[in-house]
């Protein structure tokens, strides 16, 4: 999508999930790197997620709503003088309902944009402190074990969590065919 | 937001696709096109792993709240006038199925009449107009339609390979109505000679996909005295088969 999308795309609140003074507000940051290790400066980030009780904001209205005040559940981070490194504001989601009766881990859907990909990535962020929902997650079932690790976030010292993306290299992240 | 009961009565025939159809192969352009430089240390090697859509794919955010007025005029967004071929961008957003999408969030950008975008990093010695942003943004209204008007963009040199001219175009990003239905595309002019000269173009192999990324001229909508009107439908997936059946 070229180098200017930071002309149009991101606003003043976008990496806000929520509001930054929401209770059990945390940050999640991170960086996009290429397939040299070389972070991506114009890279772009969509995140969507449901809320810790599994509620989304959703223009559907599918479910219930969050009762969260101004839970948006999306977040948009691009810089147009950026360095690759991303942060959003959030809440950590809750365990939201697989296909067939399955439950799924908490986890953050996210796409993925930048100079020189010519469609986005979607890939997920889990959370490498829940391993028991992890190990029934069925998404994380289908990806091979040794590349699970790929899409664990770990905890950060502030409390939130930190999550690199890949998009090439030893370390590529999984991404997934949607 | 509607509630269950609002949407059963506004919506009977349900909006609310519980999938979305698979990306068919060859539909979007390969991440990995030797062509376009940039794709080269930028495109997954490892294969993708298979998502089934659960909830999270099939629902999406509701963003109608950050389009301000004036949003949809791009000439309007300064005290002067931009300098340039003045036109008007409009179209419907529709599902594969055929089916209006509305309230979804339409989001553009683009170079001003000489080529420029009003970014940092963009090094083109055109002028830059103090009139011209070139953002965009707009709401799809109850039949899927949506509309600005603007400046026709300049086509500008870039450093793909010698001599590589993008040709004029309008960034297009659309939300849709679920994260499944996600798409940032470009919008061409009619007739462009460059179109065989640009590799992003012709990163999208089948050509009948290329031929809907280029609008339409329409004398019918063009305003006398006015501005010429470009017509651009676009299209997001639409409803797969049952989630059961995937699941097997």
């Amino acid at each position: 999508m070229g180098p200017f999308f930071a002309i149009g795309l991101p606003w003043d609140r976008g990496p806000l999930v929520v509001p930054e003074d929401t209770p059990g507000a945390i940050r999640i940051t991170g960086s996009v790197y290429d397939g040299a290790g070389a972070p991506v400066p114009d890279s772009l980030i969509e995140t969507w997620q449901a809320d810790p009780a599994g509620r989304f904001a959703d223009l559907h209205g599918y479910g219930e709503s969050s009762e969260i005040p101004g839970f948006r559940g999306f977040a948009r981070f691009g810089a147009e003088d950026g360095d690759g490194r991303f942060e959003i504001v959030t809440v950590k989601p809750g365990a939201v309902p697989g296909l067939a009766g399955t439950m799924q881990a908490p986890h953050i859907d996210v796409s993925v944009f930048a100079r020189g990909m010519l469609h986005r990535c979607v890939t997920r962020i889990y959370f490498a402190d829940e391993p028991e929902a992890n190990g029934r997650d069925p998404v994380l079932a289908r990806v091979p074990s040794e590349r699970r690790a790929t899409l664990l976030a770990e905890p950060a010292p502030d409390g939130g969590y930190m999550f690199d993306i890949h998009l090439q290299g030893p370390d590529e992240t999984v991404f997934f065919e949607l | 937001m509607t509630t269950r009961e609002e949407r059963a009565i506004y919506d009977p025939v349900g909006e609310t696709p519980t999938s979305y159809v698979r990306e068919p192969v060859g539909a979007h352009p390969p991440l990995d096109y030797q062509p376009y430089k940039s794709t080269a240390l930028r495109h997954p090697k490892q294969p993708l792993v298979y998502l089934p859509q659960a909830i999270t794919e099939i629902t999406g955010p509701q963003l109608g709240g950050l389009v301000g007025e004036n949003d949809n005029d791009l000439l309007a967004q300064h005290d002067g006038e931009p300098i340039g071929e003045r036109i008007t961008v409009s179209g419907r957003v529709f599902d594969t199925e055929g089916k209006p999408l509305r309230d979804t969030l339409v989001e553009i950008w683009q170079a001003n009449a000489a080529g420029r975008y009003r970014h940092t990093w963009d090094r083109w010695p055109a002028e830059l107009d103090p009139n011209f942003t070139g953002a965009g943004r707009c709401v799809t209204d109850a039949v899927g339609r949506y509309h600005f008007t603007t400046v026709k963009p300049g086509p500008y040199p870039w450093g793909n390979h010698y001599n590589a001219w993008r040709p004029a175009h309008i960034h297009f990003s659309l939300l849709g109505r679920a994260f499944a239905q996600r798409l940032v595309t470009q919008m061409y002019f009619p007739g462009d000679p460059l179109f065989e000269f640009d590799p992003i173009f012709n990163s999208v192999r089948d050509p009948r996909a290329r031929e809907r990324m280029i609008s339409r001229f329409s004398i019918h909508d063009s305003i006398p005295n006015w501005a010429l009107a470009y017509e651009f439908d676009i299209y997001l997936r639409g409803p797969g088969q049952t989630p059961f059946e995937e699941a097997n």
